[in-house]
């Protein structure tokens, strides 16, 4: 309850950030609701704080082209509250499943991803979006791929003097849907299994594309790549994500964590329920187009029958 | 290091250390007592306070992060000797016992309840995930939530 | 009769609360004031070779830095219980050579504040020889295991046998069905949401000490630091209990920290803080529970209960805390019988040492964990014997015609319907309604289960002299003052103590309505040794009953005073007057003018100038009530919950609860008592376990990993009452306190069980995680069981 000793300095910009780390280490801070907790249990001593939490700039969502930007000081809040149709549902639930509403108040998306917590949720749903982390450093700028920026257990892309600016994600078109579904710790409300599924559905109701993801198993967000491949040119029938979903154990690897409240095993077995799960609502949310194409067609079926019918009489 | 902020509509300033937590601040700087320490890992919302007008809880904020910020705290939430909506829904539906989560819960539940005069059972129910209450079971918390909320619309 | 109870009077200690102005010992400053940290064991179980203090105390800020050789002046915390025969070792307040649970203290650092005072516990550097430990109740008495104490043989400290032990074996043989089952009622951590915390003053002049502390009785901390440990005497000790924020029995002990803060307060004579933090809370506070049992159920074919035997290891921890031998003894045993005539029972009990926190009361102490036995007993009975659970209890449910009943275990019961408060539950809850859905969902494949559980609770421990014959240190009566005021104010003192129950509301009801004057002119005190006379305080759900019948004696002495008055001043005969407690008025018979107002006669017995021969001025009564038995409530509970086929997560779908806790004096306080007992119970069935691994390291210390229950895990709980007044006390009432919680864990437990029957599953312990329920029905299912 009592965090060590630290020096503390406040940077107004990104590029003073940078050089305060440079000149005196430590670790950056943002809303703190990863670092702090850690700190009061005296699990971390960084001795250094810089203050990246009043950044102008850094701090919202905006829509570029065929993308989102989300500033790594965005609140998870202002993620979960976002109203825009072509946000990514995935991201937008998940971050409303976040701790609690004070939290997501605080927390903000780069602290969050920044600190790589394997039972966090953005970093499953930034996974399955292919989402791109902006950086920058010292040496000027760089994106990278979300597939390389979740490197280990607590362990990012992050250099030590860089910081995390922004987080983009595509938009969602008609097409395209997500979901993110979780298995909550019944005391810390972290994720033992979640899962993210980002499906694009064709005009016949055929999926054409799926990157799903899956998170709190394994060190670090994982990538399911077995699971899309089997979905893609199928319809999104039960019986397809179930046989799809259950060859996420194919994808998981040998490092599946197990604590006190959900054994290694467990988790296991729930991560073909809860990909199926994300799979079915994102492939819902994709599918709309087909089922109105479709259900215009057995309307419109209806009418020409019952005009035939009259026709004849 | 120097901060100055806003609590309760007066202005503070102090020269703290940059450790010091927020919720230390307001309890041992200023005498503000009412926001409550009931765990250290973020986890029970017995701290919870507005800052800059949302919740958080001000065990997981530093003093120097709320530098210049506006706060209010339990104490401030009562107008002019009268009390909050929600401090008298509390009362009405005997939403406390021990009164420890108290403080909390009603600086949760009133930003819960801004804007937002029909609030359903569920809707409260997870509206006060942050919160932990070991005495009431909760049921005449939402009980309270319920009524403040339309009593802040300015129905009953 | 009279204005308030029975009534749903709003809360008069309210308004400080929703205010943020709550008197929480965390909250107290005194200038000058130190602050304390205390350095703990990290080993469950270690020799300590040195400790180097020398780092920590040379740190700016540090005031001083204390081992436990500096303790060598205070005594030990001792056991409050202690029935014959009983091995009782050492506890020392800080580890001198050995450390024997993670957490026991070893060092104590005084600093200027409480960042620095960590800062220097942190360098303290401790040099240990770990020892192999041993953290399972039963597994303490194998052969082998590491001894926790060297005076107890076995890690036995007792063993407590009740009943016939040869007829109950007998009936047990002889049955026509037995059922036989292992059972563990898991360790609980209380976790009141306000974390313990003391402050001491020490007045060098006078030489008196002040303690603040977050205490459910704070007369018996003054007599165990007065007499004990800390060994100032009474008469120059303080001890103030004020607001305290939940208990649930963990703040009945007497705590190493409350002899050490006092300790260093005048050591250092100056004021001296500390507080816990939840980390702290979870490897000091007392824990529950913690039982392995051995239970063994006689029957006859149509169901009817012929016997119960039942072993019992109750894990006791590390050190026997206060009342620590007490719950799993006298408390449990004695509770076997239910609301169900059973013609023998044996119970006994094996208080076992072990590496772990000591255990100790938690809310229902032994009561819970009795219930939990004969009922999850009672469940698989009916389920062998292809009967309804409710009919197979109502087949053995003692008759109201038979009360009082004497059961085979001890206690004697005093009043009850139970036919009426099962008929009431199953109309409240609709339980054959209920069962129908079930049999509905069960062919959709899902799995819905109906819960039903029928508990019985003793609650306000008493009377003394039985208490102390079992083995307590002191007795269990309660104390009451009425001091009325020249102008006919009140002020009540009580040596019960409120941490959440809502005696100031209460009690003002009881007091008002006792003397006929307005609640608003009754103001109640309690929580300071040196404002109240001596009281035992509140725990057992004992505060209506032993408390509140000690204000309605004091209550019956004032009256009895104003009418002698009022019988000289209306110059009438003491027998023609009416005290009518509506009003206050005191009066002539048939008279209603011929009447002296409460004011008028308080005022007259102050200035005592026209008093009756003989009479006293002044008008203050006290008494101390110690009743002729516990009350015993009685409850019974229905809950519905689905089950998630994949994950194995447990939904509450529906809950309904009937309880008879005897007259009511403020229906929407004892409501609140229930639901909130309810909604802990729940937490046992489904969430909270305190878990140690094999090396004694606690994995359950904070929050992120102990499930306490949440909001949104609830439905809306619906709850009524069956009232049967107690005989034992001139209210009628019985505890509420408890039952919520002793019902909520076994009626949610007989849902989950019930839903997983279809499976063939027939037992899972607690807590019941999705992952030990998905487990379950997989391997029902792959093995091809159920339906």
């Amino acid at each position: 309850m009592y965090p060590p000793k630290f020096d503390y300095y406040r940077a107004d910009s990104v590029d003073e950030a940078v050089a305060l780390m440079g000149q005196h280490g430590g670790k950056f801070i943002a809303g703190g609701h990863s670092l702090l907790p850690v700190m009061k249990m005296r699990l971390a001593d960084p001795g250094v704080l810089i203050d990246i939490g009043r950044i102008d700039g850094l701090r919202g969502i905006t829509r570029s082209g065929n993308s989102f930007r989300i500033g790594a000081l965005t609140t998870h809040a202002t993620v979960a509250a976002y109203d825009d149709r072509h946000f990514p549902d995935a991201l937008k639930h998940a971050a409303g499943m976040i701790g609690d509403p004070q939290v997501r108040n605080r927390g903000t998306v780069g602290g969050n991803v920044a600190h790589a917590d394997p039972a966090s949720d953005l970093p499953t749903v930034f996974l399955a979006l292919g989402a791109t982390f902006h950086i920058a450093g010292a040496n000027g700028a760089r994106s990278v791929h979300a597939a390389n920026f979740f490197t280990g257990l607590f362990e990012t892309a992050l250099a030590e003097n860089e910081v995390l600016t922004a987080v983009e994600v595509p938009a969602e078109g008609i097409e395209n849907g997500s979901a993110y579904a979780k298995l909550f710790n019944p005391a810390s409300r972290y994720a033992m299994v979640g899962a993210c599924a980002n499906i694009t559905v064709s005009l016949t109701g055929e999926c054409t594309a799926c990157s799903v993801a899956v998170g709190g198993l394994t060190p670090k967000a994982t990538a399911a790549p077995s699971v899309g491949a089997a979905l893609v040119g199928k319809q999104l029938t039960d019986d397809n994500i179930a046989a799809a979903a259950a060859l996420v154990l194919n994808d998981l690897g040998g490092d599946v964590m197990g604590d006190i409240h959900a054994s290694a095993e467990y988790r296991r077995q729930m991560a073909p329920v809860f990909v199926g799960r994300a799979l079915t609502l994102a492939g819902h949310r994709a599918g709309w187009v087909a089922r109105l194409q479709k259900n215009v067609k057995d309307v419109a079926g209806d009418v020409l029958e019952e005009i035939e019918r009259r026709l004849r009489k | 290091m120097k901060v100055s902020m806003t609590v309760n509509g007066k202005a503070t300033e102090r020269d703290v250390e940059p450790r010091m937590l927020l919720v230390h601040f307001l309890r041992d700087e200023l005498g503000l007592t009412g926001a409550n320490i009931g765990c250290d890992t973020t986890q029970c919302g017995s701290c919870t306070i507005h800052l800059n007008g949302t919740a958080v809880k001000s065990c997981t904020v530093l003093a120097v992060q709320a530098d210049g910020t506006s706060i209010t705290t339990i104490e401030g939430l009562a107008q002019n000797g009268n009390l909050h909506p929600m401090q008298q829904a509390f009362w009405d539906k005997h939403g406390l016992q021990c009164g420890f989560c108290t403080p909390g819960m009603i600086m949760a539940a009133t930003k819960l309840a801004a804007g937002n005069p029909h609030l359903t059972d569920e809707e409260i129910r997870h509206g006060l995930e942050g919160n932990l209450c070991r005495c009431t079971g909760y049921e005449n918390i939402v009980r309270a939530v319920k009524a403040g909320a339309q009593a802040m619309a300015g129905g009953d | 009769m009279g204005n308030y109870k029975g009534k749903s009077m709003k809360r008069v200690e309210d308004p400080r609360f929703i205010q943020g102005k709550g008197r929480y010992v965390a909250n107290l400053s005194i200038p000058g004031m130190v602050h304390v940290a205390i350095k703990r064991s990290p080993y469950a179980h270690a020799t300590i070779n040195s400790v180097d203090t020398a780092a920590a105390a040379a740190l700016p800020g540090v005031v001083a830095v204390y081992t436990g050789s500096d303790f060598s002046n205070v005594g030990g915390l001792p056991c409050g219980f202690t029935p014959p025969g009983i091995k009782t070792p050492a506890h020392p307040v800080v580890a001198v050579s050995k450390v024997r649970h993670v957490g026991d203290p070893v060092a104590v650092v005084v600093a200027e504040n409480a960042y620095i005072a960590h800062d220097a516990v942190d360098l303290i550097e401790v040099d240990y020889t770990p020892l192999p430990a041993i953290v399972d109740a039963k597994g303490a008495m194998d052969t082998g295991a590491p001894l926790v104490h060297d005076d107890v043989p076995d890690n036995c400290s007792f063993h407590w046998p009740l009943g016939d032990k040869d007829a109950t074996a007998q009936a047990i043989a002889s049955a026509d069905h037995v059922v036989e089952m292992e059972l563990i009622n898991q360790r609980l951590i209380p976790n009141a949401m306000e974390p313990r915390a003391c402050v001491a003053q020490w007045d060098s002049f006078m030489e008196n000490m002040t303690v603040w502390t977050t205490s459910q009785n704070p007369h018996t901390i003054r007599l165990l630091l007065g007499a004990f440990t800390l060994q100032i005497p009474e008469h120059k000790l303080r001890v103030i209990s004020p607001d305290v924020g939940g208990g649930f029995g963990s703040k009945i002990f007497h705590y190493a920290e409350e002899v050490i803060v006092p300790w260093v307060a005048r050591a250092v004579n100056r004021p001296a803080k500390w507080v816990s933090t939840r980390s702290e809370a979870s490897i000091t506070d007392a824990h529950g529970r913690d039982h392995v049992t051995h239970a063994k159920l006689g029957l006859k074919k149509d169901g009817t209960i012929t016997g119960l035997y039942v072993t019992t290891w109750a894990n006791m921890g590390a050190y026997l805390s206060t009342f620590a031998p007490l719950i799993p003894t006298a408390l449990y045993i004695t509770l076997l019988s239910g609301l169900y005539k059973i013609p023998v029972i044996f119970g006994e009990t094996y208080g076992t040492m072990t590496n772990t926190v000591p255990v100790d009361a938690y809310r229902g102490a032994g009561r819970p964990e009795a219930s939990y036995v004969l009922e999850r007993l009672l469940d698989i009975a009916a389920q062998d014997l292809k009967m309804d659970p409710v009919e197979l209890r109502r087949k053995n449910l003692i008759p109201p015609n038979e009360f009082p009943y004497q059961t085979p275990v001890a206690l004697q019961y005093d009043s009850g319907n139970y036919p009426a408060l099962f008929d009431k539950i199953e109309q409240l809850a609709d339980y054959k309604g209920m069962r129908k859905e079930q049999e509905k969902a069960r062919k959709d494949g899902r799995l819905v289960g109906v819960g039903f559980s029928s508990c019985i609770e003793a609650s306000g421990p008493a009377p003394s002299a039985v208490a102390v014959g079992l083995g307590a240190g002191i007795g269990l009566f309660e104390s009451g003052v009425i001091r009325v005021h020249p102008t006919g104010k009140v002020t009540v003192l009580t040596g019960s103590h409120a941490h959440g129950q809502g005696h100031e509301t209460t009690f003002a009801q009881i007091v008002a309505d006792e003397l006929g004057v307005p609640m608003e002119d009754v103001e109640i005190i309690h929580g300071d040794t040196e404002r109240t006379p001596y009281g035992v305080g509140t725990y057992g759900s004992r505060s209506a009953a032993i408390g509140g019948s000690a204000l309605v004696k004091s209550a019956e002495k004032i009256r009895h005073k104003l009418t002698l008055l009022a019988a000289h001043l209306l110059e009438a005969d003491p027998a023609d007057i009416v005290y009518d407690q509506n009003s206050g008025k005191v009066h002539v018979k048939g008279a209603p003018d011929r009447a002296k107002a409460f004011g008028e006669l308080s005022f007259a017995l102050t200035t005592a100038d026209k008093l009756p021969p003989g009479m006293e001025a002044g008008l203050e009564e006290t008494s101390f009530y110690d009743p002729a038995n516990f009350t015993f409530p009685n409850s019974a509970h229905v809950a519905q919950v689905e089950i998630d086929r994949d994950t194995g997560e447990v939904t509450i779908q529906k809950y309904a609860a009937v309880d008879d806790v005897g007259k009511v004096i403020n229906p929407l306080i004892v409501e609140g008592q229930i639901v909130g007992g309810i909604v802990q119970g729940v937490g046992q069935a489904l969430w909270e376990h305190g878990v140690y691994d094999e090396n004694g390291q606690l994995l359950t210390a904070t929050m992120l990993d102990y499930a306490m229950p949440r909001a949104d895990r609830f439905p809306t709980i619906q709850v009524d009452r069956n009232e049967t007044p107690s005989p034992h006390n001139p209210l009628g009432v019985k505890g509420a306190g408890e039952m919520g919680t002793i019902a909520g864990t076994t009626t949610i437990v007989s849902a989950v069980m019930d839903a997983l029957a279809p499976l063939g599953i027939r037992h899972l312990e607690m807590p019941l995680t999705a992952e030990k329920i998905h487990n379950a029905i997989k391997a029902a299912t792959s093995n091809g069981g159920g339906n």
